[in-house]
């Protein structure tokens, strides 16, 4: 298992391995922005937990394909299917590989980022605090979205059509959470919530994978 | 009769015309697309029953 | 004799082909005396004035909206089950109807907001949530569109249904979390007292029988199409081989 980890992650952080272009694209994003909506920097600083939370979602949507793609071409996840891991446990393995190499940097790159929307000090503390709590949940359900397109020829496309919404209330809640910490409102319920959403989708979601990628295979 | 709309014309005109067009080309789409299946299954099977 | 027989295809046209002409006869009737009744015989509401008339429209079309993709979860659980292939060709056939209902839904809500509201558009829980409902609905008629393999398409786009309904349900109280809203509760409820005068109540019912008459007349349509489409290719394969 921690061997299939450490080479999902090895790969990913690879050349061409996609590792650095999620990044990249974020901040290309929040760079962005601010040309769309003008430079005063009390709205940017408004919106900033909404601009954030968007841009890693985004990010984190165009490396969904990777997660199982290569593997398909070259025959590994048939393999894979075949070993005596168990399916569901492969695709957690998987998502948690997308998280480390994709959710986890772009967490950290927030706040840097941050500072270019104007972000007060106390802001980095909740930005942090929701994406980190939050993307997990972006990575398991994508996984689910990529097993979902995995034999498709071009499924970039359908795959951000199918995942996208699935990603509304995950996204809904993390916001709320980082507005309302921002403003110094009471953070319990937003905050519960988006943790359901996160353990739930890390408990269930990879079971649907799971099934999903075995009628793939079939 | 025409009922007075008053300052809504716009809105109820607008929903009806709407409403009705949409769901004109749903029930329009779905019988042609049945009719055309229809057809090309009929003509498949009186091929094979042709060769036969 | 069990309801399981019509799951055989052949059983499913010839019984279909019986029963479809009496629910679009019915759909037409109702729905005609519905509008007409709606639209020329009932008065004026007193604080919408003549747009309480789009209410005909708008609420059978957001009630088929939603049952729509009911139906397609019970049809894509039965398909994964018992595997019928009638039963997954009906969620397929429903999804598209699906898609108008709720296009009208939004429309006609849309015309009614501006006089009503000021405004096209509002972030509102209830117009977001149906947005929300109409991109799940375009997925999944996208994951259909997309895949060769019909068997693997029904598999796919029933757990699709599945997990999406889940994140439609959890969409829908995100964002009543998120924006309490302009729209009032729902017209019609059950449990509650009813929130329509008795004037408007009755075309109202109508109306809703004609949709609800209408989408099954479509629903029978659509899964004849997809049975001949799919018995046609079925042919041709078997003439190749």
């Amino acid at each position: 298992m921690s061997a299939l980890l450490l080479r999902d992650m090895r790969l990913a952080m690879r050349a061409g391995g996609g590792f650095g272009l999620s990044l990249a694209f974020f901040l290309i994003v929040v760079v962005l922005v601010p040309f769309g909506v003008g430079p005063e920097m009390g709205l940017l600083s408004k919106i900033a937990p909404g601009i954030l939370w968007v841009g890693a979602l985004l990010a984190c949507l165009l490396s969904l394909d990777r997660i199982f793609a290569l593997d398909f071409e070259d025959g590994t996840l048939d393999l894979l299917a075949t070993a005596p891991l168990p399916l569901e446990a492969m695709v957690s393995v998987k998502s948690l590989a997308h998280w480390i190499t994709t959710g986890l940097p772009l967490v950290l790159a927030a706040p840097v980022l941050g500072v270019l929307l104007g972000l007060q000090s106390d802001a980095f503390y909740w930005i942090v605090l929701s994406l980190f709590l939050g993307t997990p949940a972006l990575s398991v359900i994508g996984t689910f979205g990529a097993a979902l397109t995995v034999g498709l020829k071009r499924g970039g496309l359908l795959l951000s059509l199918l995942v996208l919404p699935l990603y509304v209330p995950t996204l809904i809640f993390g916001a709320e959470l980082a507005r309302r910490g921002i403003a110094g409102m009471d953070v319990g319920t937003p905050m519960s919530l988006l943790l359901g959403i996160t353990f739930a989708s890390i408990a269930l979601l990879p079971f649907a994978s799971a099934a999903v990628l075995k009628i793939n295979l079939r | 009769m025409m009922p007075d709309l008053g300052k809504y014309a716009f809105a109820v005109l607008g929903s009806y015309a709407a409403g009705l067009v949409l769901l004109a080309i749903l029930v329009i789409w779905m019988v042609m697309r049945n009719t055309a299946a229809r057809k090309r299954l009929e003509q498949i099977e009186g091929a094979r029953d042709g060769q036969n | 004799m069990s309801l399981w027989e019509y799951a055989n295809p052949v059983k499913f046209l010839s019984f279909s082909g019986k029963i479809v002409p009496w629910f679009a006869a019915g759909a037409a009737f109702f729905i005609a005396v519905g509008l007409y009744w709606g639209y020329f015989l009932t008065p004026d509401d007193y604080k919408q004035g003549s747009t309480v008339k789009i209410i005909y429209l708008h609420v059978p079309a957001a009630l088929i909206a939603i049952n729509a993709w009911f139906m397609m979860l019970v049809a894509s659980l039965i398909w994964l089950i018992r595997r019928h292939h009638v039963s997954a060709l009906a969620a397929k056939a429903a999804a598209p109807i699906g898609i108008v209902m709720t296009l009208i839904t939004l429309i006609t809500g849309a015309l009614w907001g501006q006089p009503m509201w000021g405004t096209w558009w509002a972030w509102d829980p209830r117009l977001t949530s149906f947005l929300i409902l109409f991109l799940f609905y375009l997925g999944y008629v996208a994951l259909w569109a997309a895949i060769d393999n019909p068997d693997t398409a029904a598999d796919l786009t029933s757990v699709l249904c599945m997990v999406g309904s889940v994140f439609a349900v959890l969409s829908r109280y995100a964002v009543l979390f998120w924006n309490q809203g302009l729209h009032q509760g729902a017209s019609l409820s059950l449990d509650k007292e009813k929130n329509v005068a008795d004037v408007f109540y009755q075309p109202l019912l109508m109306s809703i029988t004609g949709f609800v008459l209408l989408f099954v007349a479509l629903v029978l349509i659509g899964t004849r199409t997809e049975i001949r489409i799919r018995r046609a290719s079925a042919l041709l394969a078997r003439e190749r081989g």
